[in-house]
């Protein structure tokens, strides 16, 4: 039995359809990464598992029973917010005795309480602190902290690392992740950032123009997008047009490039076999395509003059022009390569996959 | 550059002195002088008669009584239409702050046209219903709480509104989210973050209650009030209790002042450094609820078009036609064309427009000699003041701004009214002069805080841009400063100027007979029954002022 279940839920903005129709189940224990670009759905769709937003249709449910219509206060999730929302009236003791003495703790007990969860995220004897005499790092502490502190069923991540700067965003990310598990809690997190997403959660759903696209663990969307909207999303992708030659019909899927004319091998399974002389779209990420400075005769080998060379620390970009087909690849050494040399592009069959359109 | 800000700090230093600081001085040593030699015995006198006694008590409880009202009335309306959307809303929007753009005899004046004993409102009751006599008389505490009410909601409504839309609305939604109750949360985050604007509101409100005094001159009834004191003390020529009086109301509101400015600086509860979750409007979706609150917006938008419509109709009616009727029996345009048209009805437009603008145009030139003192031009670099510099500075450019118009009319006319010592031959009563410097000293403060929130929004990295690119200081502010603050400034010099059109207070103690100001006019042909020609006046200054907004809050958007 998941612990959160969300059943086709929507919601409207006047006209626009922020979320339509998501459904998706989030286990106990497990953090769950919501991800897609800006403007997607996806703090709306957190918002109405907070109680903040209300769904036009669909249900929401906590251990099987119906809560769409329970307020936020008493659904018991914590919330971190992307601003952090810290009470700039009270300082950090009161801020974080807030939701306590909102649940009737007693006094005793409250500071205790506080005492703790101010050593849970190294901020001890912080107490007296006014909000804005804290670093953002420690005002995001004290977010996390705050949720934390009324021990709620859930925890619900609006982007709250976006605030902060990137090497303070990796170091919090490992202490969020750490904290979660040690406490046993159960995370909702949403993010646009695609490395934040793979780096902290056991799962992830992308979402993209408020549709839920896939959902899976990161490697599993990383490696096998299921349609061209989350390979798009989702690192980068060399997205080649092509269309099914109506000779093969074995599993060896023979493609031509619309650009550039090539012939491709791809192995498809019979169930997803391309509609003949319909363009697709095949996708092959840019560190599984081989340069060689070779005539090589391996399958799926594409002739192409180099056209620019990035480089960017411990990899380089290549971006090699296959007779009017882009493709780029990603090297660790590019040596010897030169800007209009002639080279091998390799795109390894097992490595292209078959995209249908969203 | 230094010595140019230098001399600039010298001439200031002149005109606050000369205006502010000599002027008050002054009231409050004549306060403590009987007969050339120091004594406490004014004080004991006055504090020992029972009518003084009971203007200083019947003030503070006429101040203290409209705050409560006006935050009755302006609170939940500012809760009702800044935090959702109904038919109506938009309606109400445009005219709430109405009362506060009204020239306070001219509001005066259309409220007792309008609830007046013989206005239309009793009028109506009287005729409905056969009564003998009208049916309540416009005197006393009620008609004073009512009408300040009416005039000095709008400063809860606005400043409460304000707050509401900084409020971070995802704070709410924290304290939800945290367990807390609708209740809980609207007492432990919403009131703590309202506070300051709450305190802000009430001084202002307590402020111009204080000062006000057209409404305890024409309808105060037997409320003596301490403006009015001092105006018949200086009329019947008893200077010494005008004077200590004077600086009894003085304190009074100097001390409201401070906690004011206190409260103002508290940035803390503004909270406004982090970004926050844009609040929206919420619909109100129940069908009755929507009814009530459109009907609502409809009342309160007619209740204060109410008065001014009134104005407007009396100002048609021909004299002498309203008498025992519920509306004027016969229109005409005779009374604007009276005003307009006999020399010496028509001069008072030249005589107020005339001080008003030599008043607005010093004070904008002004405003820029304070600000260049006033405001960190650049990052890093320190003002040319210490801070303990600069608020001193912003303290005494708004004493004149918080002083009641009648302290600074009597405090000037007190200083400059024969020759001494410190100024020769220099007397400003009688003179034409006294009224422009008088409406300078109140006004110039408005100014100076339009101008100063223009400079303070200035990104600080355009001069630098415009000094890397190679302008010179002058080049920097002509083309680069000046260009951007121009609106603001000439916004807050049309504020000062209508506000001046309108000056009555201060007027009415000082002017001089053959240079009266519109308000002046009203008072006494209001005083000879021309009803007509008073409304007329009320009108031409309502027009003016409108459209003198109207252009202002479009400079103001240009910004």
């Amino acid at each position: 039995m998941p612990l959160l279940s969300l059943q086709n839920i929507s919601r409207h903005f006047g006209s626009t359809r922020a979320v339509a129709g998501v459904s998706l189940d989030v286990a106990q224990g497990e953090f769950f990464g919501l991800l897609g670009p800006s403007g997607c759905g996806k703090t709306t769709t957190l918002r109405m598992i907070a109680g903040l937003e209300q769904p036009d249709s669909g249900s929401i449910s906590l251990h099987d029973k119906d809560i769409t219509d329970l307020p936020p206060e008493r659904r018991g999730f914590g919330m971190v917010f992307q601003n952090y929302a810290l009470f700039p009236h009270l300082n950090v003791f009161e801020n974080f005795a807030f939701g306590l003495s909102a649940h009737h703790a007693a006094k005793a007990d409250i500071s205790e309480r506080v005492r703790s969860a101010l050593e849970l995220v190294q901020l001890p004897g912080y107490e007296k602190r006014a909000i804005d005499e804290l670093s953002g790092g420690q005002q995001q502490r004290v977010a996390i902290a705050r949720a934390i502190a009324i021990e709620p069923v859930l925890l619900l991540f609006d982007e709250p690392l976006s605030n902060l700067d990137v090497s303070l965003r990796e170091e919090t990310r490992s202490e969020l992740r750490e904290l979660v598990t040690r406490l046993g809690l159960t995370a909702v997190y949403v993010t646009h950032d695609q490395e934040e997403a793979f780096a902290l959660c056991d799962r992830i759903s992308v979402m993209v123009g408020g549709r839920l696209m896939q959902s899976g663990r990161p490697r599993e969307l990383y490696e096998e997008p299921a349609d061209i909207a989350v390979a798009r999303f989702l690192g980068r992708n060399n997205l080649i047009r092509a269309v099914r030659l109506s000779s093969s019909k074995t599993s060896d899927g023979e493609f031509k490039t619309l650009e550039g004319g090539h012939t491709l091998h791809v192995p498809v399974t019979p169930d997803d076999l391309a509609p003949l002389n319909k363009p697709v779209v095949l996708a092959i990420r840019p560190e599984h395509v081989r340069l060689s400075l070779n005539h090589d005769g391996a399958p799926n080998a594409l002739r192409g003059v180099v056209r620019e060379i990035v480089f960017a620390g411990a990899t380089s970009t290549v971006r090699v022009d296959a007779g009017g087909l882009l493709i780029e690849a990603l090297l660790v050494q590019p040596d010897g390569l030169r800007i209009n040399q002639e080279c091998t592009l390799i795109l390894r069959g097992d490595k292209l996959r078959l995209l249908r359109e969203a | 550059m230094k010595a140019n800000r230098l001399a600039l700090l010298v001439a200031v230093i002149v005109v606050l002195t000369y205006g502010v600081i000599y002027p008050n001085a002054a009231v409050v040593v004549s306060s403590f002088q009987r007969a050339g030699s120091w004594t406490l015995t004014n004080y004991r006198e006055i504090l020992s008669q029972r009518s003084v006694l009971e203007a200083i008590v019947n003030s503070l409880g006429l101040s203290i009584g409209t705050v409560v009202l006006c935050a009755l009335v302006g609170v939940p309306l500012a809760f009702l239409f800044e935090r959702y959307t109904f038919p109506g809303r938009r309606l109400f929007a445009a005219v709430a702050a109405l009362p506060l753009v009204l020239p306070p005899l001219v509001g005066t004046v259309a409220f007792i046209f309008l609830c007046g004993e013989s206005g239309i409102l009793a009028h109506s009751i009287q005729n409905l219903f056969r009564l003998q006599n009208p049916p309540w008389r416009l005197a006393g505490w009620p008609a004073l709480l009512l009408f300040h009410t009416y005039t000095m909601y709008p400063f809860f409504y606005v400043l409460t509104g304000a707050g509401l839309r900084r409020i971070d609305a995802s704070l709410a939604e924290a304290a939800r989210s945290l367990g807390g109750s609708r209740t809980f949360v609207f007492t432990r985050v919403l009131v703590p973050q309202l506070t300051p604007s709450l305190i802000a509101a009430a001084l202002l409100t307590f402020m111009t209650s204080m000062a006000s005094f057209s409404a305890p001159l024409l309808f105060g009834g037997r409320v003596r009030v301490l403006t009015l004191e001092i105006f018949t003390a200086r009329q019947r020529g008893d200077m010494t209790v005008a004077v200590t009086e004077t600086v009894v109301l003085a304190v009074i509101s100097l001390a409201a002042l401070i906690v004011f400015q206190r409260y103002e600086g508290t940035r803390k509860f503004a909270a406004a450094t982090m970004k926050g979750a844009p609040r929206r409007r919420v619909t109100i979706a129940s069908g009755k609820a929507r009814a009530l609150a459109g009907a609502a917006a409809i009342v309160f938008a007619i209740v204060l078009v109410l008065p001014v419509a009134t104005l407007f109709l009396v100002s048609f009616a021909r004299e002498g036609s309203w008498t025992t009727q519920t509306l004027p029996a016969e229109y005409t345009f005779a009374n604007y064309q009276r005003i307009f048209a006999e020399p010496y009805a028509a001069e008072v437009f030249f005589n107020s427009f005339s001080m008003s603008a030599i008043a607005a145009l010093a004070a904008l030139a002004w405003s820029f000699c304070v600000v260049t003192l006033l405001v960190r031009r650049a990052r890093g670099k320190a003002a040319f003041l210490g801070q303990g510099g600069r608020r001193l500075l912003s303290l005494l450019i708004l004493v004149p701004w918080a002083l009641p118009g009648t302290v600074v009319a009597v405090s000037t006319a007190e200083a400059y009214g024969q020759p001494s010592w410190l100024l020769g031959s220099f007397v400003l009563v009688g003179t034409f002069w006294i009224l422009p410097v008088i409406y300078f000293l109140r006004f110039m403060p408005l100014v100076v805080r339009a101008l100063q929130a223009s400079m303070e929004q200035l990104d600080p990295a355009l001069e630098e841009a415009a000094g890397s690119l190679g302008a010179r200081a002058w080049q920097r502010f002509v083309r680069v400063t000046l260009p951007l603050v121009w609106p603001g400034a000439l916004a807050g010099t049309l504020l000062a100027f209508v506000i001046a059109l309108g000056e009555y207070v201060a007027s009415v103690l000082v002017f001089v007979p053959d240079n009266r100001p519109i308000s002046i006019a009203i008072a006494s042909e209001l005083r000879d029954f021309n009803l007509g020609a008073a409304a007329a006046y009320g009108v031409v200054l309502i027009v003016i002022i409108s459209v003198s907004m109207v252009i202002a809050g479009k400079l103001e958007r240009t910004r």
